[in-house]
């Protein structure tokens, strides 16, 4: 079990990390120390201030018109429009001297009741009473998304285009080889809670917001740099809002999508606007979705401590409960193997091992593991530094696993409260094959003052893995770790099979002829 | 043939399951049509004692043969291709046709078995066709029950709608779902939508019902007293007044039989559904020649029944996609001769789907070029302008027909019956696109029009698109007055019975689920065969399938220029009927584009090594820098 104890301290005030270099975490003071790179992705910032926020927070415009005083009926039907049962129970309630007194006691009494039952729902499931922008803060994997600049971020599975979601609803398309800049909007794109790119398509990017699941496409060719509402088309399902994930299949086929208040997981064909609900008992609704890079399997983990991973072939599922709190994040293993997962308030990665069984047998089914273990213990840490004590450590938000497995991206917590524990990124070298291994790298730090709100590895860095981070204030960087591969180049579903044009030295040659060994 | 008797067990399987759903189903129909509020226990004891009884014993064996009659028309009426009615005329004649008359007929009378079963287990007021009455002068006769009849006449409506719903919605096709499940979970999840669809359309046919009644309702009132020598009771209201039929227990009644009769209907048919669409697995190959006929390349290749070679497709998708090891069987060569039949079969079937769905598309865009005024400009005007003109030509013609949407019916295409063909062939003559092109005046007129606009601008070589707009717009304000008369005359006549838009191109992609299939299934194996190919048998076929997909992409590209071939489709949740045909060709746009990026992702460069036209390198190299 690797701890942070072995890890190296965290660098001193002002200093920021550039990158992995001979098997070292390189710092500097200023961002102007990047090192030479072929391939330097757009270093972007967004500054707060220069976001265009909404002045107003509710959805409806009626506070903005003077009280108009309508008759009964019309009040009525406006209240049955806008807010359902319970707003037309509402209506008659509040409206006294109109209504006969039986009428608004029995509403009032029926609107009475109907809290109560919601009330004894949400007992049960504590989520359902959050409103749905602090269901979406809560169950994101950004950390303190509410507060977030950048709300979400993408790279392109194949190319070096990104996309990156806004406070302000709107959508942006990075690409280094175009000088047009997307803008995407639209009506219903509100409260980005997640964007992902389609696999084996140059043009389709799927959002996950407060109403809807949207699917754009953005033509790669077009200089438009405001596409149509036209582009965007919407996929809804009654009571499945809001979206806090979603998860394409790495062939492109499928998408699947999870609502913290819908028990149900949507998996949808994309192009045919149609969609399965892969309904099962317990948990009380999905909060987030991992498709393992090799297709085979889907984590769905649930508001309560319950996860499941789905087997993709007849879509059947494994029940994990866990003991403590629920499944917060979690990434698979370039090969599908090997799931790591986290659970909130508890400071240690897991580890569960799939093996797929040949899928000859017609059942499809793959055994899996017995009981999750502990590969990795993040509690607090202090680190002794010219600058004082530093605790490190304790709960964590997310995981990003580079698409080689060769890093580990740990996105810690911190603590809001305390000013020494801010959120920090721990990166760990990691091996799959022949043997897992979890071997410390090192921390992760941006400019003073910027906390890590959200990570992701690029999908084909040729020169190891590039770890983009999105920091509080505003900014996005970029930090490669730049390695030889240890294992071949898997020529895998999702992974391009280009060689990276790197001389392999001698050693690494005789690396490789070492693990063909082990396994025969 | 063994793999046809599968899908008659299959069927069967389904029946029999519907059947034994049948006691829970009735009931749950029992216990809702008799529960009273203010006597529960006695409701019980009631359904107790009723369900044991002779009569319900009875009613119960005819419900499970009405159960044995639906599924065996769905067995019979299904199609895995669906018959898409391009013109409202074409949708009646596929009502008016013997074989639906007899399936309207044959629903008609099971409705009727059905509410005699559940107006037998209601009871009460509802059992017989007559009753005792006594009259004013204590003379007894027996007097007509019109409760019963009503119920009766109620079943032979719904089950009739139930019959004209299925041929408009397309009931009787079966579609294929993208998501593979076991079918007790699939069963389980569609259950509640039976319920949804079976409560809400017997609602709707039962409104409608009772307006029939309303109005026509005396009619078999008569007859039935005439024929059975029946008296009309005096005693109650008549039950086609508002009085009568505002009984609000009365129309529970209908609305709950009427439930029940689509609901186990329903089931029927979403058992038969899932039964059907069951991935088959076929053996690639077999070490004996006697079962060479079930193997995947020869199921694949035959066309009878339709149903096989779909699941033969879906076999094919799935086994490329998950087990390596049959994937090895598709790469291996014969044992004696070392050729790769299995390979050679399996790509030419697939490549030879695709390459008629290239054709069929690349007709059907002939078709409407030719239809409108483009082609008899190019060939009557200037070789040289003409290419630049028709471009500003056929986009306004676009904007102008997408008014009064242009659509012929695919006349050509293989799934319309012979009798919908000479049903629909009237409205091919008298389309009003139809009428522009043939009529004289306007035929004599087009070609001087343009030609002195091209002239113009040959000559004075001003800018073309300007001068030709206005020359555009002026046209249709000012045609002869012959023609106008025949236009005006031809669209009040066959405006309301003409056209269903994007119909065409929904008929025209009715069958891609195959096409989908053949797509993935070929470009999985490309996929794997980059490392699982042990004798590159792929290699020799990977030009043709490359250039096979590019020129489909491109003909695909060219049909979704059209009007209404891109707009989305209205999704209708609430309705047994299966739209997915409606939404097929956005899927096929979909999987050709991954199907083309999966094969440049996994060979990269290496493509460049492949033999393709220039053309085709050209749209490959936009795939390879992701550019599509």
């Amino acid at each position: 079990m690797c701890s942070l104890a072995l890890f190296p301290p965290p660098l001193p005030y002002g200093q920021t990390t550039v990158c992995e270099s001979n098997n070292e975490l390189l710092s500097g003071s200023s961002t102007e120390d990047q090192l030479k790179q072929d391939f330097s992705p757009p270093s972007l910032s967004f500054p707060r201030e220069s976001l265009k926020l909404h002045s107003r927070t509710e959805n409806s415009s009626k506070a903005a018109f003077l009280d108009h005083s309508e008759t009964l009926w019309m009040r009525s039907a406006a209240a049955w429009r806008d807010g359902g049962l319970t707003g037309l129970l509402n209506e008659i309630t509040n409206s006294h001297p109109e209504v006969p007194k039986w009428l608004s006691m029995s509403s009032g009494c029926i609107l009475a009741l109907l809290q109560w039952v919601s009330s004894f729902h949400g007992s049960l499931f504590p989520h359902l009473t959050l409103s749905s922008e602090d269901m979406i803060a809560e169950f994101s994997q950004v950390l303190n998304w509410s507060d977030c600049v950048v709300r979400a971020f993408a790279w392109h599975p194949h190319t070096d285009k990104f996309a990156v979601a806004l406070l302000d609803d709107s959508i942006k398309i990075y690409n280094p080889k175009s000088a047009t800049t997307p803008t995407l909007k639209h009506r219903l794109q509100r409260n980005v809670a997640v964007v992902q790119w389609k696999p084996l398509c140059a043009s389709a990017l799927a959002v996950g917001c407060q109403n809807c699941l949207l699917v754009w496409h953005v033509d790669p060719c077009s200089l438009s740099t405001r596409p149509s509402a036209g582009c965007a088309h919407v996929l809804s399902h009654p009571g499945h809002a809001p979206v806090t994930s979603i998860a394409w299949s790495p062939s492109g086929s499928l998408l699947v999508s999870a609502s913290p208040m819908d028990t149900a997981m949507m998996v949808w064909d994309v192009a045919a606007e149609s969609c399965v609900p892969l309904q099962r008992v317990g948990g009380g609704g999905v909060t987030f979705l991992s498709w393992s890079p090799d297709g085979s399997h889907v984590l769905a983990s649930t508001p309560s401590a319950l996860f499941r991973v789905w087997e993709t072939r007849m879509w059947t599922c494994e029940r994990w409960p866990c003991i403590k709190g629920r499944c917060q994040s979690g990434c698979w293993s370039p090969d599908g193997s090997r799931l790591l997962f986290t659970v909130q308030d508890e400071a240690v990665i897991y580890s569960l091992t799939f093996t797929n069984t040949p899928a000859a047998v017609p059942s499809g089914t793959s055994k899996g593991p017995h009981a999750a273990v502990v590969v990795a213990d993040l509690s607090e840490t202090t680190f002794s530094t010219p600058d004082g004590d530093i605790i490190v450590g304790g709960e964590i938000q997310s995981l990003a696993w580079d698409p080689r497995g060769e890093r580990l991206a740990v996105l810690l917590k911190g603590d809001p409260r305390a000013a020494d524990r801010s959120p920090i990124i721990a990166v760990f070298k990691t091996r799959v094959s022949p043997i897992f291994e979890l071997l410390p790298c090192g921390f992760v730090q941006g400019e003073p003052g910027a906390e890590p709100r959200l990570m992701q590895f690029h999908p084909n860095f040729r020169h190891g893995a590039l770890l983009t981070v999105c920091w509080s204030s505003g900014r996005i960087t970029h930090v490669p770790f730049y390695f030889l591969s240890a294992s071949i180049p898997r020529l895998g579903l999702s992974g391009s099979p280009t060689l990276p044009h790197v001389q392999e030295r001698p050693a690494d040659f005789a690396n490789q002829s070492l693990f063909t060994e082990f396994i025969s | 043939m063994i793999a046809a008797s599968v899908i008659c067990w299959r069927a069967a399987a389904s029946i029999a399951w519907a059947v034994l759903l049948l006691p829970p189903s009735t009931a749950i129909f029992v216990i809702l049509s008799k529960f009273s509020v203010l006597h529960p226990i006695q409701t019980i004891s009631e359904c107790f004692s009723m369900l044991t009884s002779a009569t319900a014993i009875f009613s119960f064996i005819l419900l499970c043969g009405v159960i044995i009659m639906v599924g065996f028309l769905n067995f019979e009426y299904y199609t895995v291709i669906p018959t898409i009615a391009c013109s409202k005329i074409a949708l009646f004649g596929q009502l008016l046709h013997p074989r639906q008359l007899v399936n309207s007929l044959v629903h008609c009378i099971m409705g009727m078995i059905v509410a005699w079963c559940s107006a037998v287990t209601i009871g009460f007021r509802y059992e017989t066709l007559g009753h005792p009455c006594a009259q004013t002068d204590g003379y007894h006769q027996m007097c007509l029950n019109e409760y019963h009849l009503i119920l009766l006449l109620g079943g032979a409506f719904v089950g009739f709608s139930h019959s004209l719903l299925g041929v408009i919605h397309n009931m009787n096709y079966v579609s294929f779902h993208t998501v593979q499940q076991y079918k007790y979970l699939r069963f389980k999840g569609c259950l509640p939508l039976v319920v949804k669809c079976s409560a809400t359309q017997a609602l709707y046919s039962v409104r409608n019902f009772i307006v029939v009644y309303y109005f026509l309702g005396y009619i078999p009132r008569t007859w039935i007293c005439k024929t059975l020598n029946l008296h009309l009771g005096s005693s109650a209201h008549p039950l086609d007044s508002i009085a009568g039929l505002l009984d609000l227990s009365l129309l529970y009644h209908l609305w709950i039989s009427a439930t029940f009769l689509l609901f186990t209907w329903y089931i029927t048919l979403l058992l038969f559904r899932i039964f059907l669409t069951e991935g088959y697995s076929f053996p690639v190959q077999s070490s004996f020649t006697e079962d060479a006929d079930h193997c995947l390349p020869k199921v694949l290749t035959e066309k009878q029944p339709m149903i096989l070679k779909f699941l033969a497709l879906q076999d094919l998708a799935l086994l490329s996609q998950h087990s390596p090891l049959r994937r090895c069987e598709v790469f291996s060569l014969s044992q004696p001769g070392g050729h790769p039949h299995n390979w050679n079969a399996i790509s030419k079937e697939c490549l030879s789907l695709l390459a008629d769905l290239t054709q069929r598309l690349v007709a059907y865009h002939d078709t409407v070029a030719t239809n409108g005024r483009a082609k008899s400009l190019s060939s009557g005007s200037e070789r040289k302008t003409s290419s630049e003109t028709s471009g500003t030509l056929i986009s306004q013609k676009w904007l102008s027909m997408s008014a009064n949407s242009p659509f012929t019916p695919d006349l050509d295409s293989p799934f319309m019956s012979p009798a919908l063909r000479r049903l629909a062939a009237p409205v091919e003559q008298g389309s009003p696109w139809y009428g522009t092109v043939q009529s004289p005046h306007i035929m004599r007129r087009v070609p001087k029009l343009w030609s002195t606009s091209t002239d113009s601008q040959v000559n004075g070589s001003s800018p073309p698109s300007p001068a030709s707009v206005p020359s555009d717009k002026q046209e249709p304000s000012k045609p002869s007055f012959l023609a106008q008369f025949l236009q005006n005359r031809r669209e009040q006549v066959l405006k309301p019975c003409l056209k269903l838009p994007e119909a065409s191109s929904q008929a025209l992609f009715a069958d891609s689920q195959a096409h989908i299939w053949a797509l993935e299934g070929l470009s999985y194996l490309v996929q794997a065969s980059f490392s699982e190919d042990q004798f590159g048998v792929v290699q020799t076929t990977l030009p043709s399938i490359l250039s096979c997909m590019l020129v489909l992409q491109e003909a695909v590209d060219r049909h979704f220029k059209l009007p209404h071939a891109s707009s989305k489709p209205v999704r209708s949740t609430s309705s047994m009927g299966d739209s997915t045909y409606k939404t097929l060709r956005f899927a096929l746009r979909a999987t050709l584009k991954t199907a083309i990026y999966r094969i440049t992702t996994t060979f990269g460069d290496h493509l460049n090594a492949v033999q393709l036209s220039a053309e085709h390198r050209k749209r490959l190299q936009q795939f390879l820098e992701y550019k599509e």
